[in-house]
């Protein structure tokens, strides 16, 4: 359904790709660990390798989490991912396109055995 | 000699005649699509514009009468609460965080109301719903103005009451209550009053006024016990031209049922996600807790709602879509909300804090569902953290919802671990939703929602000050370092712990 207007309304997406400079949204969580409340956004070029992202950024971001300190690097490789709802064999050696990563979609990890501050279902 | 009389006093009824309907007419110069050209492009259908019934049948001399002796009232004990230093009767200083929240949060939106009731006001061809919109936005502005001068005594002693309107058009969490009323001023006439008369103020304002009115009176804030006194005579008339649009559309057109339903469904949705920002202030910012937002969402949203819709359906209207998931979220909203602002208390104008032992306790009790299983841990975390100096900020930026422009911070329904997401495509774009009620109004709307001005995607646009997030707080109007950040290492708590120990000593 279109809105219901007194004249001609049509606008562009005030967050379409080109107006961020190169880069594209991407959002990123690691699954159930809340104490980080929300999803990270973050603007990445696409042709940034997504090992880089997880190592240069999103690692990083998730420090104060006590649960950063066991996961590395491999470990998040080896996860279970899902890109836009979709189970995703990430590759870190490969760039974010690479993977499958498109403007605004959301990555999302779970690492078995780790499951945030007092384990599964907890999310925290 | 001759005598003179005076002549008679009218009546009630032939004075209300006089002053309202006797002012409108039909006009012959322009044809009245041209002179309301506003009325009908949103698709209700108005047989006898004459069949509305009044609320309140006021007229402006008695309407004048009354605010001016309101007025004179409230200002008297305005001078006397600031005069006697009012502000050391409250119970604590973080109290005033809910009144940092609430002039940069609703203060804002009264002043909207007065601009989107103006419009109203104009607009309808009718002319007894003009008058009722006309004096509604005068009480609108009315309450924005003193709602300022009655908190404005805080503003000398205490950070972040210093811009609430450059604020409410830049910060991001301000954007959530700017995009809701945005959305309906930019609608017609119809879906204004059903948006904030019916929807907001009819059926949910209770959840706002209740909580902030009961809340100052239980923590000594007189001055804003007094405003919400002086403003109760007017949301009592508000909430019956609520109730009576709804009632005036469904009587005029059986057509009309469709649309009133959409708009309920969109504008119970969008109304409930605003009132995200008040079951925090109940259940964490309250020194002294009024009752929880649980006990609040139970007695007036699923008690007097429900009873509400249940007259109502005699016209065909069901209750709001989804509003079973606002049911379920009742359990969790508070402490996800205060959970994010605890996260993000380095980029808000009032500070936060973690619940002392007692409010862990009553937050137990209040929440047995809930609390000890899943948010208890987390804030225990916090706790633990912050005593050793590492008192946890979250330093990125977070997703946003594309509709009620709050970030990802909601769970499935049913299932408090797993962050909610929607997505939809529109021309080739993808967007995100925190839930199905604000995907439903989106795909209703696309058109109006893709232009969403969403303050983190601002930011990395480049619009927002600057690229650091310091220069987007300085862009702000952020005393960084004041407003923001902890309470406990607050300006505002040192000046609150002076002046109680030096109370204490003058005893």
């Amino acid at each position: 359904m279109s809105v219901n207007s007194i004249g001609d309304y049509s606008f562009d997406s005030r967050d379409k790709l080109e107006n961020f400079h190169g880069a594209m949204l991407v959002f990123i969580q690691w699954e159930q660990h809340l104490v980080y409340c929300a999803p990270f956004a973050f603007p990445l070029p696409p042709d940034m390798l997504l090992g880089d992202v997880m190592k240069n950024i999103v690692l990083p971001a998730y420090a104060y989490h006590p649960d950063s300190e066991k996961a590395t690097l491999e470990d998040f490789e080896k996860g279970q991912w899902l890109l836009d709802n979709k189970p995703l064999q990430a590759d870190f050696t490969k760039s974010l396109a690479e993977n499958g990563v498109k403007h605004q979609s959301i990555l999302r990890v779970t690492i078995p055995g780790l499951d945030g501050l007092v384990g599964q279902g907890s999310a925290a | 000699m001759a005598i003179t009389r005076s002549k008679p006093k009218m009546g009630i009824k032939e004075r209300y005649a006089s002053m309202t309907r006797d002012l409108g007419w039909e006009t012959s110069y322009q044809p009245m699509d041209k002179v309301f050209p506003y009325d009908k492009f949103e698709g209700i259908k108005i047989h006898d514009w004459d069949a509305w019934v009044d609320p309140f049948r006021l007229t402006m001399d008695a309407y004048w009468k009354y605010q001016s002796e309101k007025e004179r009232k409230l200002y008297a004990v305005i001078d006397s609460f600031a005069q006697n230093n009012g502000q050391m009767g409250i119970t604590d200083a973080r109290y005033l965080n809910a009144i940092k929240l609430f002039i940069t949060g609703v203060s804002p939106l009264e002043y909207a109301a007065h601009r989107g009731f103006a419009f109203a006001g104009r607009h309808f061809r009718g002319v007894g719903m003009r008058v009722a919109s006309q004096m509604q936005s005068i009480d609108e502005l009315r309450h924005a103005q003193t709602q300022l001068h009655a908190m404005s005594h805080y503003n000398k002693f205490f950070g972040g009451m210093h811009s609430s309107h450059l604020m409410y058009d830049r910060v991001w969490y301000l954007s959530v209550p700017k995009s809701y009323f945005d959305d309906a001023m930019t609608a017609g006439p119809f879906e204004f009053l059903t948006a904030i008369s019916f929807s907001f103020e009819y059926v949910l304002t209770n959840l706002l006024f209740v909580p902030f009115m009961s809340g100052a009176a239980h923590n000594g804030d007189m001055a804003t016990v007094t405003f919400g006194f002086s403003a109760q005579s007017d949301e009592s008339r508000h909430m019956t031209l609520g109730i009576e649009i709804i009632k005036f559309m469904l009587e005029q057109d059986e057509a009309n049922l469709p649309i009133v339903q959409r708009w309920i469904d969109k504008w119970f949705w969008r109304g409930y996600r605003l009132l995200a920002l008040v079951s925090m202030m109940m259940d964490y910012m309250l020194p002294k807790r009024v009752m929880s937002w649980r006990e609040a969402w139970e007695i007036y949203f699923e008690e007097a709602g429900t009873a509400l819709f249940e007259d109502l359906s005699r016209y065909g209207l069901k209750m709001p879509k989804y509003y079973e998931v606002a049911n379920w979220e009742k359990d969790h909203l508070s402490h996800q909300v205060w959970s994010t602002f605890y996260n993000y208390a380095g980029a808000t104008a009032f500070h936060t804090w973690m619940p002392n032992d007692n409010e862990m306790e009553w937050l137990r009790d209040k929440y047995p569902d809930s609390f000890e299983k899943h948010y208890q841990p987390r804030f225990e975390h916090f706790i633990k953290e912050q005593k050793k100096g590492n008192r946890f900020f979250n330093n990125t930026l977070p997703m946003l919802c594309q509709t009620c422009q709050i970030p990802f911070i909601f769970t499935e329904p049913g299932d408090p671990t797993t962050t909610c997401f929607r997505e939809t495509h529109y021309k080739g774009n993808r967007y995100n939703f925190c839930s199905d009620g604000c995907k439903d109004i989106f795909e209703q709307e696309p058109e109006k929602y893709i232009q969403a001005w969403l303050p983190v995607y601002q930011i990395y646009q480049g619009n927002c000050g600057g690229k650091e997030i310091e220069d987007v707080l300085r862009w702000y109007n952020f005393n960084l370092g004041e407003d923001n950040g902890e309470y406990l290492d607050s300006p505002d708590y040192d000046l609150w712990t002076q002046w109680k120990e030096s109370q204490s000593r003058a005893v």
